[in-house]
């Protein structure tokens, strides 16, 4: 409550400090207003002090469906209480006594990206999502646009539980695109933030957001960022606590990917599967996840189909190049017909996927 | 004393039998036209009176009376002059009426007498026919056109004076034939061997050529969409001598046509800045749109995205249906719009190659939705085009691939199979099928119903894009001369359908 009525001052203190608020946000309420002492509201934060009722914030709080977990209290996540700022409290709505079981019980990997993705990023983010949620891992991400959302669906099909960790509060529906995930995660996972209910978010508080999916989670996977993107907030986050950070490595001149190849360079983990994540988490080919990459290949491998033979695997070669049917025909030595009929049977058994205007991306199950 | 004189005036693409009635009375000298004349028609008054005079014939110096019938249908343009000039000529005794008996007149007037073409004279000269006439008189430019009404005896005159001594019958006209051009004379047009690559694209041309498909191409700007487009018609079965009287008509009417019978259907590509109306056809006196002047040929949209959202709105009509009916005031005006419907657009909103796009995914699904949105239901095949590799840009060796002539037999064939099929029924070709039709003509064997019921049930095929993929099957089984549609024939089919948004991933 009182970060909200605060926020435009801590702004403003933040403004020239490259916005990592996450010094102020650690602060208690006396320092709080200490700290931001002389910017000429203090009479106003502690009238706020004054008013304070505690029951009636708590009926509030009830009202919105919201479960409020304290720092203090034993089902604060651990893993949260290692940064050096951990938020005062964590307000949750979805299923809270199984989200922080969740959170308790075993890893949680962050699946972090860019909002303005590629088909290639929305794809990763997606098989990503859904193969961690099969391998029984806690998936969480911003439910931002992009990257974020795409995880969220992935492990909403994985029958997954997802986290998603907000900017607003966390009956806050932002940005307005996602109103229809936030409703299935709200139904099937957990939403967190430590703004309270009804906060609208501020600029600040996405980086804020950051610090705490970092802290949430064993490792922070980046699946597709620009330079200067806040998931590289998140991994430096997640670097200071000595999480994995993991990256999904993209095409060597696309801008939208010069951020994720940064973090490969700088010795972050490569991750093109499923596998790449569990084996960082787990130790080299320790954990498997119980379905996907086996399955999927053994269906493939029944009958012929395509994408066995080495024309359907030159067709599938090429169209992951990025190729149209003409390299893939080129690739392949089938007739350019032959080709768009053995797409078709590929989309139909699920190896490729159509965008909206008859493009082909190859779906990496 | 009075005379009347049968001339032809244009509505839409139709032309529509006027009489022009002169009554010539003693009284002060006036000229008045009656008859709902706008203010072309009645500067005609002018033309008339000089023409004579400066050929050397009189203009009555009396009360002049002009009736343009039926009085009730508003006239324009200057094609109402040589009828004009002529009634008077009778009225006057000038000519003897029954020179005039059983024949049309149709023209246009200078000045000094001389005789200047008029638009749609091919639509004047077949609703002269129509109407019983057996000769039409005709401006001399205009005799070529004119005489592609067969049976109609077609009088070409110079100017008044040939004219006068014509109907003296003291001067005969050289015998006019219908101008030449033998329909399916082999095309200049650009040739498809002059394409480099881009087989897929071809591939799709040609079916969407075969079976009356719409296209869809998509790729980034360079790519050679235009290119391609513009081999369509080269490809399109060449217009058989109905079709080319057909085109011939609309270019005449919209003042396009050069007088000869059209050899090859037309290519029309209008800038995505159009209105409307540009599009569809319109105005205070309507004038046939771009989908018009397409009519039997191909209508190319390029940049499909920058189309206006009414423009697109607007050719759902004329695609359904294959006409435009037009409403203005107290009439109506239909105009034919059968055409073969090509677009092209980019992949995404920036237009750069998949390298340099910066754009997210949320404007990358709406760019996608704007642009299926209106069309989507008339487009039954989409292809991308990507730029050819560098090294096929530079080889110098030329014709690479089949030139326009195979490729067009192929498809003359599979037309050939279709009418036969859809003998009888509405549709002249597999595009046209509606889906009962479809259902009726295509059959697909127990693997491949299993496959769309799947998709169906699955929701990767939408009701309506089930009835399009079987109508493209069928085109496809019909180019490889395949009586029966083949599980590869329905694969390809499905390769080539546009997914509509909400089933596509962005």
């Amino acid at each position: 409550m009182l970060v909200g009525l605060l926020s435009a001052r801590i702004a403003d203190r933040l403004a020239g400090s490259r916005g990592n608020p996450s010094g102020v946000l650690a602060l208690d309420d006396e320092q709080l207003v200490a700290a931001l002492a002389g910017t000429g509201k203090r009479h106003e934060a502690q009238r706020f002090l004054a008013d304070f009722d505690v029951e009636r914030t708590r009926t509030a709080i009830d009202a919105a469906g919201v479960t409020a977990v304290c720092r203090h209290s034993a089902a604060f996540p651990t893993r949260l209480l290692q940064l050096a700022d951990p938020p005062a409290v964590l307000f949750t709505r979805g299923n809270a006594v199984r989200g922080l079981r969740e959170l308790a019980r075993g890893p949680a990997v962050a699946i972090v990206g860019s909002r303005k993705a590629s088909p290639h990023g929305i794809e990763m983010a997606r098989e990503l999502g859904r193969g961690l949620a099969a391998a029984r891992i806690t998936v969480v991400s911003g439910l931002a646009l992009g990257v974020d959302a795409s995880a969220h669906v992935g492990t909403l099909a994985g029958q997954g539980f997802p986290v998603a960790v907000l900017g607003g509060g966390p009956d806050v529906v932002y940005p307005q695109a996602n109103a229809g995930l936030h409703r299935r995660i709200a139904a099937a996972g957990l939403l967190v933030s430590e703004l309270p209910p009804g906060q609208r978010p501020f600029r600040w508080s996405f980086p804020a957001r950051n610090r705490i999916m970092a802290g949430l989670c064993e490792a922070t996977v980046v699946v597709e960022a620009a330079e200067g993107s806040g998931s590289l907030i998140t991994t430096e986050f997640a670097e200071d606590l000595g999480r994995i950070v993991g990256a999904v490595p993209g095409p060597a001149l696309w801008e939208r990917a010069k951020g994720s190849n940064g973090l490969l360079r700088s010795g972050a983990a490569v991750v093109t599967r499923t596998e790449d994540v569990l084996d960082e988490l787990y130790g080299i080919g320790v954990a498997r996840p119980p379905d996907g990459a086996e399955a999927s290949d053994e269906a493939s491998a029944a009958e012929g189909r395509p994408g066995t033979g080495s024309a359907g695997a030159a067709v599938l070669a090429a169209i992951e190049a990025g190729g149209g049917v003409d390299a893939a025909s080129e690739a392949s030595g089938l007739p350019v017909a032959a080709v768009r009929a053995t797409l078709a049977r590929m989309e139909d058994s699920g190896r490729v996927a159509r965008d909206g205007l008859g493009g082909y991306v190859r779906r990496s199950s | 004393m009075l005379a009347s004189i049968a001339t032809f005036a244009l509505e839409g693409v139709d032309s529509r039998e006027v009489t022009v009635e002169v009554d010539v009375r003693r009284g002060l000298p006036a000229f008045t036209v009656v008859g709902l004349p706008d203010a072309s028609v009645r500067e005609a008054r002018e033309r008339v009176r000089s023409a004579l005079l400066n050929s050397g014939l009189d203009f009555p110096l009396q009360r002049i009376t002009a009736n343009l019938a039926p009085a009730s249908v508003r006239k324009a343009g200057p094609s109402f002059d040589l009828a004009l000039a002529v009634a008077v000529l009778v009225a006057g005794g000038q000519v003897p009426a029954e020179a005039v008996a059983g024949t049309a007149v149709c023209g246009e007037l200078s000045l000094s007498g001389a005789l200047r073409p008029v638009r749609g004279m091919l639509a004047s000269a077949l609703a002269a026919r129509a109407c019983g006439f057996a000769r039409v008189i005709v401006p001399a430019p205009n005799a070529g056109e004119a005489a592609l009404a067969e049976g109609l005896e077609v009088l070409a005159v110079p100017h008044m004076e040939a004219l006068v001594e014509l109907l003296h019958g003291r001067w005969t006209p050289v015998p006019v034939a219908a101008a030449p051009g033998a329909p399916g004379a082999s095309s200049p047009g650009p040739d498809l061997s002059e394409v480099r690559g881009q087989r897929d694209a071809k591939r799709a041309l040609e079916i969407a050529a075969a079976g009356g498909h719409n296209l869809l191409m998509v790729g980034p700007p360079g790519a050679g969409k235009t290119m391609l487009a513009r081999r369509m018609p080269g490809i399109l079965p060449p217009p058989d001598f109905d079709e080319a009287l057909d085109i011939t008509r609309v270019h005449s009417v919209a003042g396009l046509g050069d007088g000869e019978l059209a050899r090859e259907r037309p290519f029309r590509s209008p800038h995505h800045t159009i209105s409307p109306q540009g599009l569809v056809g319109g105005g205070t006196r309507p004038r046939p749109g771009e989908v018009t002047l397409a009519h039997r040929g191909v209508l190319f949209l390029d940049e499909l995205g920058e189309f206006s959202r009414p423009a697109l709105e607007a050719l759902r009509q004329p695609l359904e249906e294959g006409r435009v009916d037009i409403v203005r005031g107290q009439r109506s005006v239909s105009f034919p719009a059968r055409a073969a419907l090509v677009a092209a657009c980019n992949p995404c909103p920036c237009g750069a190659t998949a390298a340099g796009c910066r754009c997210g995914e949320l404007e990358r699904a709406r760019y996608q939705r704007r642009l299926s949105g209106p069309l989507l239901d008339r487009i039954d095949l989409v292809c991308q085009v990507m730029p050819p590799p560098a090294q096929d840009l530079v080889d110098s060796c030329p014709g690479t691939g089949e030139d326009s002539g195979s490729v067009r037999a192929r498809v003359v064939a599979a037309r050939q199979i279709q009418a036969v099929r859809l003998g009888g029924s509405a549709a002249t070709c597999n595009g046209e099928m509606d889906t009962a039709t479809a259902r009726r003509h295509v059959h697909v064997g127990k693997g491949s119903r299993r496959r769309l019921i799947r998709s169906l049930e699955a929701g990767a095929l939408s009701g309506r894009g089930h009835a399009r993929v079987l109508r493209l099957a069928r085109t496809i089984a019909d180019l490889g001369g395949r009586d029966r549609v083949t599980a590869a024939d329905l694969d390809e089919a499905l390769g080539y359908r546009l997914v509509p948004p909400e089933l596509a991933i962005a």
